[in-house]
């Protein structure tokens, strides 16, 4: 049995439909994320699992068990605020032991558990001050050690990292992962960060207008997007419109406009028109490729690049004004020049490098 | 420079103002209630001229004619228990409706906030005789009041003229300076620390009591300042609504003045409420501070 089940929930507001028929099952463990842009109905969602919101028609179920009669303080459901919503007035020991006091645990227990708490998030000499005192790092920490320590069933996290800078939200990244390892609470997380979602997350579940668009672990999201808003708002890709014309049982033709035919693999029930999205770093570029080593080959100019540093990505012009994106790793055996605009240029790629999505 | 000169022209003015029209005068009250009254009223000449020459006419006759009776104390406690009493009151009623107006929908806040302030927009003394019509023997309220009374084998009372009146009339005309500062604080709670605490288990009750009531400790000091230290003071809801027995410090202090015509001992009366009154706030401070310290 799974340990949240979620069977097609509905939440309107008005005439807004922010959550359309959602189910999934969550189990127990598991890292699992609710990706998607604003306004996709993922925080609504997860307000609806604290308690905060209910649904309209549908079923929430923990352990098989009815949880939307139950008011959020009395889930074993704990969540991490964007904001962290540390009590200002309180210490940090004391905000950590704010749930523990509302079990009316002794004071013995207390102590000792919060001692415990501070010293696995390393602020064992933090205790006695107050969250204002702390950099964003921190309190992102005693928010965690807060929504943990009473050891709940699911944790729930609501975009914990936007607020930090860069740096610091990929070192928390690492530290969100082994802490969830360690402790072995299933996190539900809340993100519309697509490189946050891969990194952290056993499955993902990528929204859109209320609707689940794609339920699967992080690589078959990425390498395998069921359709085109999947491809488009996970990393870059190359949308082309194409048709198909030709199927094997392998292998099929397409026609991309502008550019001819393309050998692709054969999703299985393609036909009619529909788009190939192609990621850009499964596309080789070179000044001169090699005829006939992957199936699709295309001569082209370059049409505008951006130096990133670790890679660059170049804008390809092919066929009939078709812009292709590829990537280029920078190191010193992958790129022997910077190709500038205008420059002539070859891409190819594998038949599989794509996926044809149908309309 | 040129930044210690803009402080200057910034807080210049209204320090100015403070020393002349409230540290000036606080000392000259200070210096008058060592003096002695003039004969037809005010003020004896501080220098006085004799055979010797000249020498200060000083005295300690007002604080002495202060602690010989002491009804003047008494008057005194009385006063500091009508304002506690009104700052009781106002801070029970005003907290429910600073807390509803702070978390009524943003659009009806500002209309409920003006409702608060709307009676500052009629003149002081016409609200108090309004109290006055109001409390009168003839009134439909007590009219009313003592007909249910009467039912329950009581009664009548009398209310007009009696402390009773000069605290309600009080309560009434002090309300919104608890319920201002009280709604400016609660308005900015974030409501996500409620979610927090709602969610990390606490109920309605614990949610009140460790959130919310904590975080509005500076309000309630704001308005129980501004409530009780003015009531010290007050003359003019006793003087019209508390007959003789409802008699606070300040119309003594008023009638030493106008009627009796003892400047000396008028100023004592103030300096001494003065004293009380900081004495009393300090130690309020002291309190809130140790006890902010051990929590």
């Amino acid at each position: 049995m799974a340990l949240l089940e979620l069977r097609n929930i509905e939440r309107h507001f008005g005439d807004f439909a922010a959550v359309n028929g959602v189910s999934m099952n969550i189990e127990q463990g598991e890292f699992f994320t609710l990706l998607g842009p604003s306004g996709c109905g993922k925080t609504t969602l997860l307000r609806m699992i604290a308690g905060f919101d209910s649904p309209q028609s549908g079923e929430i179920l923990l352990d098989g068990k009815d949880l939307v009669s139950i008011p959020p303080e009395k889930r074993p459901i704990h969540t991490v605020f964007q904001s962290y919503a540390l009590f200002p007035h309180m210490t940090v020991a004391q905000n950590i032991a704010f749930p523990l006091r509302m079990k009316k645990v002794s004071k013995e227990e207390i102590s000792k558990r919060v001692a415990e708490a501070l010293k696995s998030v390393r602020l064992g000499d933090r205790g006695g001050r107050y969250p204002g005192e702390l950099s964003g790092g921190q309190r992102q920490r005693v928010a965690l050690a807060r929504a943990l320590i009473n050891r709940p069933r699911l944790l729930l996290l609501d975009e914990p990292l936007a607020a930090l800078d860069m740096k610091l939200r990929e070192q928390m990244q690492l530290e969100l992962i082994n802490l969830q390892k360690e402790v072995g609470i299933t996190f539900i997380y809340v993100t519309h960060d697509q490189t946050e979602a891969l990194a952290l997350s056993h499955r993902i579940a990528v929204m859109n207008k209320g609707r689940v668009e794609q339920l699967d672990e992080p690589s078959n999201i990425y390498d395998h997007p069921k359709n085109r808003f999947v491809a488009d708002f996970i990393g870059t890709c190359n949308l082309l419109p194409a048709a198909v014309s030709v199927t094997g049982e392998e292998k099929m033709v397409i026609e991309i406009e502008g550019l001819g035919d393309v050998a692709a693999k054969n999703p299985g029930r393609a036909h009619g028109s529909g788009t190939l999205a192609l990621r850009p770093e499964k596309i080789r570029i070179a000044q001169k490729l090699e005829p006939g080593i992957e199936e699709n080959h295309f001569r082209g100019t370059v049409h505008d690049f951006l130096y990133m540093g670790d890679v660059t990505v170049y804008i390809v012009e092919v066929g009939d004004g078709v812009h292709i994106e590829a990537l280029l790793p920078n190191s010193a055996a992958g790129r022997p020049r910077i190709l500038a605009a205008g420059d002539p240029v070859e891409i190819s790629w594998r038949y599989d490098a794509g996926t044809f999505l149908n309309e | 420079m040129n930044s210690r000169i803009a402080k200057w022209l910034i807080s210049g003015p209204p320090s100015l103002y403070l020393l002349v029209f409230f540290v000036i005068p606080t000392l000259i009250m200070v210096l008058a209630s060592f003096r002695y009254a003039g004969e037809y009223g005010g003020l004896a000449p501080i220098l006085l001229h004799d055979a010797n020459g000249a020498h200060l006419n000083l005295t300690l006759e007002s604080y002495q004619e202060y602690f010989s009776d002491f009804i003047y104390t008494w008057l005194l406690l009385k006063t500091v228990l009508y304002a506690l009493v009104t700052t009781f009151f106002c801070l029970v009623m005003a907290y429910p409706l600073a807390l509803l107006i702070a978390r009524s929908e943003k659009k009806r806040r500002d209309l409920l906030i003006l409702l608060v302030i709307l009676p500052f927009w009629s003149n002081f003394l016409i609200r108090i005789y309004a109290w006055m019509i109001i409390l009168g023997p003839q009134s439909a309220f007590t009219v009313g009041l003592n007909d249910l009374l009467s039912l329950l084998g009581m009664g009548p009372v009398r209310m007009l003229f009696t402390p009773f009146a000069v605290v309600l009339c009080l309560i009434y005309v002090q309300l919104p300076f608890m319920v201002l500062p009280l709604y400016a604080n609660l308005e900015k709670h974030d409501p996500a620390l409620l979610d927090a605490a709602q969610d990390l288990g606490a109920n309605g009750w614990q949610r009140f009591w460790k959130v919310t009531f904590p975080l509005s400790l500076p309000g309630i000091y704001a308005g129980v300042a501004l409530v009780f230290i003015p009531v010290l003071g007050i003359f003019a809801v006793p003087d019209i609504l508390g007959g003789t027995k409802g008699i606070m410090i300040g119309n003594l202090i008023k009638q030493e003045f106008l009627e009796a015509r003892d400047w000396p001992f008028g100023s004592a009366l103030s300096i001494l409420l003065t004293v009380a009154a900081m004495l009393m706030v300090g130690m309020a401070a002291l309190l809130a501070r140790r006890k902010g310290s051990d929590a």
